[in-house]
């Protein structure tokens, strides 16, 4: 009787700690380096290089996909709450988020890294690209001043166009339209001609918000646009109410494909790769994907056609995606030299030119597709919303978005989204 | 008590231990921790000893969360129409295949084909048919048929969006009610359907005095599996509007998503979670009642 509850005892123990053991590759972490990410175009590139780094270290490094990107996301928080992480992974998340995984100390300060030896690592970069990851002094995050990622690539939003449609439509693909006026002509040309406008993934609320942003930028510039997310001004300024016309004007000028509010991105880019749409707003990671798609699609890319001469046109653009270091690693230092190597020249001009991304060592232009030039040229003109010194509460940036997709469904005025993203601005 | 006695209770307590030790684990700790989430402000990301005690905030706010409340009414009106077409339709096909249609056997299995299809899927079908462009299926054979003035982007307008989801929610679900309805219905003893023949039943009569009163239990089960699957009704608006346009397609527990992945309120969307708990608790034990009056009488 006795062995048996001994048994049984020593049986339900093994199973409890079982529920507590780590996970595997955090106990292996000594003999590799484990790598999380949530591209799925880029693992097979990942996995050349990370048989490069062997041959070239000794090192064995694991790359592990876990997609969709917002399942990877819950991934990585469960794996911070537990203290999981793997020793290189990204942070899919605003800049708020951001740092509370840096104050739990997930991770990484690579300042003195980035800046040994001169500055060699920090200035391959785009600043672009780095800005996101640098936590400046007196950051309204309280986190200690540090560059805290290093960035795998660079991506804008502009607008792309389909040069064969344009022509069906009477329009001139080398000279896309450029101001407000003439892009409103262009829907109507487009829309006698037969031909859908635009599509986009504005079912998914940061698309839609991005372009409401760029025209902000460019109708009442940088400092009006922070001073709205301190709260210094209010939404119904005649200048935010423009800014949600422009969306009126656009639905009003055919401009807008049927069925752009509950669009997933995806779905859009299958539109305009298939030539069934003329504009296409998305990010230079389209590229890649147009290609995959469609390798004979005929397309440009401009900026978003500028509705005031007043401030310039900016788009958003940043780094696509970062990897960080865990900062509890045992390998930490090997992590750090692998990222190093990984996001130098010649890696970069690799992992360009094999997904067609823009890479985010400027040293590794030269091996991209002209296209991404475009692309490319524009990027120090971007803006990105983690980069802004002020970041706007997400409930405000639920409203704001999900209020323009009102509008454009004709459900409400310019005017009263913005009394309601104003209204709940001030509740919260 | 002797030590013999004390023994054999404690020896009944360590074989239960295991049990008791997996339930505390895997269902009490979790559902006392969200009550605990549910009044504190915490990310997600930052240790636990940095979350804020912001006692009963988050239920306060989500009075005044309007959008929360349009979630809770969209996702009521999916169920009322689940309870109604859903249901009846599962009951109207298991009825033909309890009267021994011919190829019964085959219409079962294609009827509980879409349940066991994941939902994403499902919504990718749905997405196809829905699809506002020449490609759509619904919209393709409007023209064809000579009503091209109907087509439309049905996901994306307001007066269709909701119709269209719960649809596709029906379509998806009446399987589950089929198949419990029909096996209610095989267990009812033929002999009583014979002897109200041979008192003069018709059969309306026969379905009205036979059928219904001793299908009650089976209707109830229906009725609650119906109102707590739909009322949890998810990954269909993911798949086909993400909850638009505007606010038109939100359910409870996108909401609970947007709170919880949009802006890491994790506090906040326990205080969701604990709500629409109760809410369905509520709903379910008042059904459950209800259902026993009208059996009694």
């Amino acid at each position: 009787m006795r062995k048996t509850l001994l048994s049984i005892f020593v049986v339900f123990l093994i199973g409890l700690s079982g529920c507590a053991s780590k996970q595997a590759s955090t106990v292996e972490s000594s003999k590799k380096v484990v790598v999380w990410h949530w591209l799925t175009d880029r693992q097979d590139t990942f996995l050349e290089l990370a048989k490069m780094y062997k041959e070239k270290t000794g090192v064995d490094v694991v790359f592990e996909l876990y997609a969709p990107s917002d399942i990877y996301s819950q991934k990585v928080r469960a794996a911070a709450q537990t203290d999981t992480l793997p020793d290189i992974y990204g942070i899919l998340a605003e800049k708020k988020d951001f740092s509370s995984f840096i104050k739990a100390g997930h991770v990484a300060n690579l300042t003195s890294y980035m800046e040994q030896n001169n500055n060699e690592w920090k200035d391959a970069f785009f600043i672009k690209a780095l800005e996101v990851n640098i936590f400046e002094s007196g950051n309204e995050f309280g986190v200690t001043p540090g560059i805290y990622g290093a960035p795998l690539d660079v991506m804008n939003i502009q607008m792309l166009y389909n040069k064969s449609l344009f022509k069906k439509a009477g329009l001139d693909p080398e000279n896309p339209p450029a101001t407000w006026e003439e892009f409103l002509e262009a829907g109507n040309k487009l829309k006698a001609a037969g031909i859908r406008g635009m599509v986009s993934g504005w079912g998914e609320i940061w698309l839609i918000g991005c372009f409401a942003y760029d025209y902000a930028f460019n109708i009442m510039g940088e400092d009006k646009v922070i001073a709205t997310l301190r709260g210094d001004v209010p939404y119904t300024d005649p200048d935010w109410v423009t800014v949600f016309r422009l969306f009126e004007d656009m639905r009003d000028n055919n401009l807008l494909a049927s069925g752009i509010v509950t669009m997933v991105n995806k779905v859009a880019e299958q539109a305009f790769a298939n030539e069934r749409a003329a504009f296409g707003f998305n990010g230079s990671w389209g590229v890649n994907v147009y290609y995959g798609m469609n390798p004979n699609l005929d397309y440009g890319v401009m900026l978003p056609p500028a509705y005031s001469s007043k401030y310039p046109m900016r788009v958003l653009g940043g780094p696509g995606g970062s990897f960080m270091v865990n900062n509890k690693s045992s390998n930490r230092e090997k992590a750090i030299e692998f990222l190093r190597w990984f996001t130098s020249k010649n890696q970069q001009a690799y992992l360009a030119k094999e997904t067609r991304n823009l890479p985010a060592n400027k040293e590794s232009l030269s091996v991209i597709p002209p296209i991404l030039s475009h692309f490319a040229d524009d990027m120090d003109g971007t803006y990105h919303w983690n980069n802004l010194p002020v970041v706007e509460k997400p409930q405000v940036t639920e409203m704001f978005s999900k209020g323009i997709q009102a509008i454009i469904i004709g459900e409400k005025t310019p005017e009263e989204v913005a009394s309601e993203v104003q209204a709940l601005k001030e509740r919260l | 008590m002797n030590k013999a006695e004390v023994r054999h209770i404690a020896t009944n307590y360590i074989f239960i231990l295991p049990a008791v030790a997996l339930f505390a684990l895997f269902w009490l700790y979790p559902f006392l921790k969200l009550f605990q989430l549910s009044v504190f402000e915490w990310d997600g990301i930052l240790p636990w000893n940095q979350a804020v005690f912001v006692k009963f905030r988050h239920f306060r706010d989500l009075l005044r969360d309007l959008s929360w409340w349009q979630s809770m009414r969209q996702a009521g009106f999916i169920t009322l129409i689940a309870l109604t077409f859903q249901n009846a339709l599962a009951l109207a096909l298991a009825l033909a295949c309890d009267k021994g249609i011919r190829a019964a056997r085959a219409y079962r299995m294609i009827y509980f084909l879409p349940p066991v299809l994941a939902g994403i899927v499902v919504g990718l079908i749905w997405n196809w048919i829905f699809n506002p462009f020449d490609y759509g299926l619904l919209n393709y054979w409007l023209t064809r048929i000579g009503l091209g003035h109907l087509a439309r982007a049905w996901l994306s307008e307001p007066k269709t969006a909701l119709i269209c989801v719960a649809i596709i929610h029906c379509w998806r679900g009446f399987g589950w009610g089929f198949i419990i309805l029909l096996a209610g219905l095989q267990s009812i003893p033929r002999e009583l359907y014979e002897a109200a023949r041979i008192d003069g039943a018709n059969a309306w009569e026969s379905f009205k005095r036979v059928t219904i009163p001793l299908m009650v239990p089976v209707f109830v089960i229906v009725i609650i599996l119906t109102i707590l699957g739909t009322m949890q009704i998810y990954d269909i608006i993911i798949a086909t509007t993400q909850g638009g346009p505007h606010f038109h397609t939100e359910v409870p527990i996108t909401r609970m998503l947007a709170a919880l992945r949009g802006s890491s309120r994790f506090g906040y969307a326990s205080a969701m979670g604990i709500v629409f708990g109760l809410i369905l608790f509520v709903v379910s034990i008042v059904h459950i009642k209800v259902s026993q009056l009208v059996k009694q009488e």
